[in-house]
């Protein structure tokens, strides 16, 4: 199993390539194909917040695993990165319908709710970090 | 990349066989409206059964491109919406309320073909 994948995005294309890895993955460790499409949709609003925001940046893709009594738990962790901007107000991208840049405000909360895990480390001024896991259940 | 646009007497058929990438789905977006000006259609199906991801932006795209055929007089219809892409779309909370769908191209026909005469 390809462990980790990074994938740099600076263009549109860079968007469509950090998708098709993240689904790769997915396929890999096992997820429906419903948690493929979310899996992948998640990456994809990631990828271009980092194109529109932030110019350019890397997607990270990796399996993680975590031991549990019951047994290994098989998730797949994304992270985003740049050195962009960062987010001024974190509690105001993460409402539904908010947008600077005329879309429909859905991206950041609607990561959330497709994942498992979510975290967001942003400084104003020295970049963002969004690191998210879906457990494969 | 060109999503090609076909032409079934007044009606326009069109079939997403491409992982939609940005540029691809706005180009779309102006192709289809020319098109509709040219051809003079009244209708419009947008088959999305091997489109695999609709993100927002791409949801954005695709109801826009809807609420600007109405405004030129076409009508368009969605088919083909496959389970995990409606799936992730509500949860994303995304509602494409407006937007008129069918499970398949031929109901997506019938459904045009009733707007059109109701």
């Amino acid at each position: 199993m390809s462990v980790q994948s990074n994938v740099e995005v600076r263009t549109e294309w860079g968007i469509v390539s950090a998708r098709q890895a993240g689904r790769n993955l997915a396929k890999e460790i096992g997820f429906s194909s419903v948690d493929q499409a979310r899996i992948t949709t998640a990456i994809s609003e990631l990828a271009r917040n980092i194109y529109l925001y932030a110019e350019k940046g890397e997607i990270i893709i990796e399996a993680v695993e975590e031991i549990h009594s019951t047994g290994v738990k098989h998730g797949i962790k994304i992270t985003a990165k740049d050195k962009g901007p960062g987010i001024k107000n974190i509690r105001q991208v993460m409402e539904d319908g908010f947008t600077t840049s005329g879309g429909l405000g859905a991206g950041l909360p609607g990561v959330k709710r497709l994942m498992d895990e979510f975290d967001i480390d942003s400084v104003a001024g020295e970049g963002t970090e969004i690191t998210t896991i879906k457990w494969n259940s | 990349m060109r999503i090609p646009i076909l032409k079934l007497h007044d009606y326009l058929l069109i079939s997403v066989q491409v992982e939609l990438d940005d540029q691809t789905a706005l180009q779309f977006q102006e192709d289809l409206l020319n098109k509709i000006h040219q051809e003079g259609s009244s209708g419009v199906v947008i088959d999305l059964t091997s489109v695999e991801m609709i993100d927002s932006f791409i949801a954005k795209v695709l109801g826009d491109v809807v609420e600007m055929s109405n405004l030129m007089g076409a009508k368009v219809v969605l088919t083909g919406i496959q389970p995990a892409v409606a799936i992730t779309l509500i949860d994303m909370g995304i509602m494409l309320d407006e937007v008129p769908t069918a499970l398949d191209l031929e109901q997506g026909l019938d459904k045009l073909q009733q707007e059109l005469e109701g």
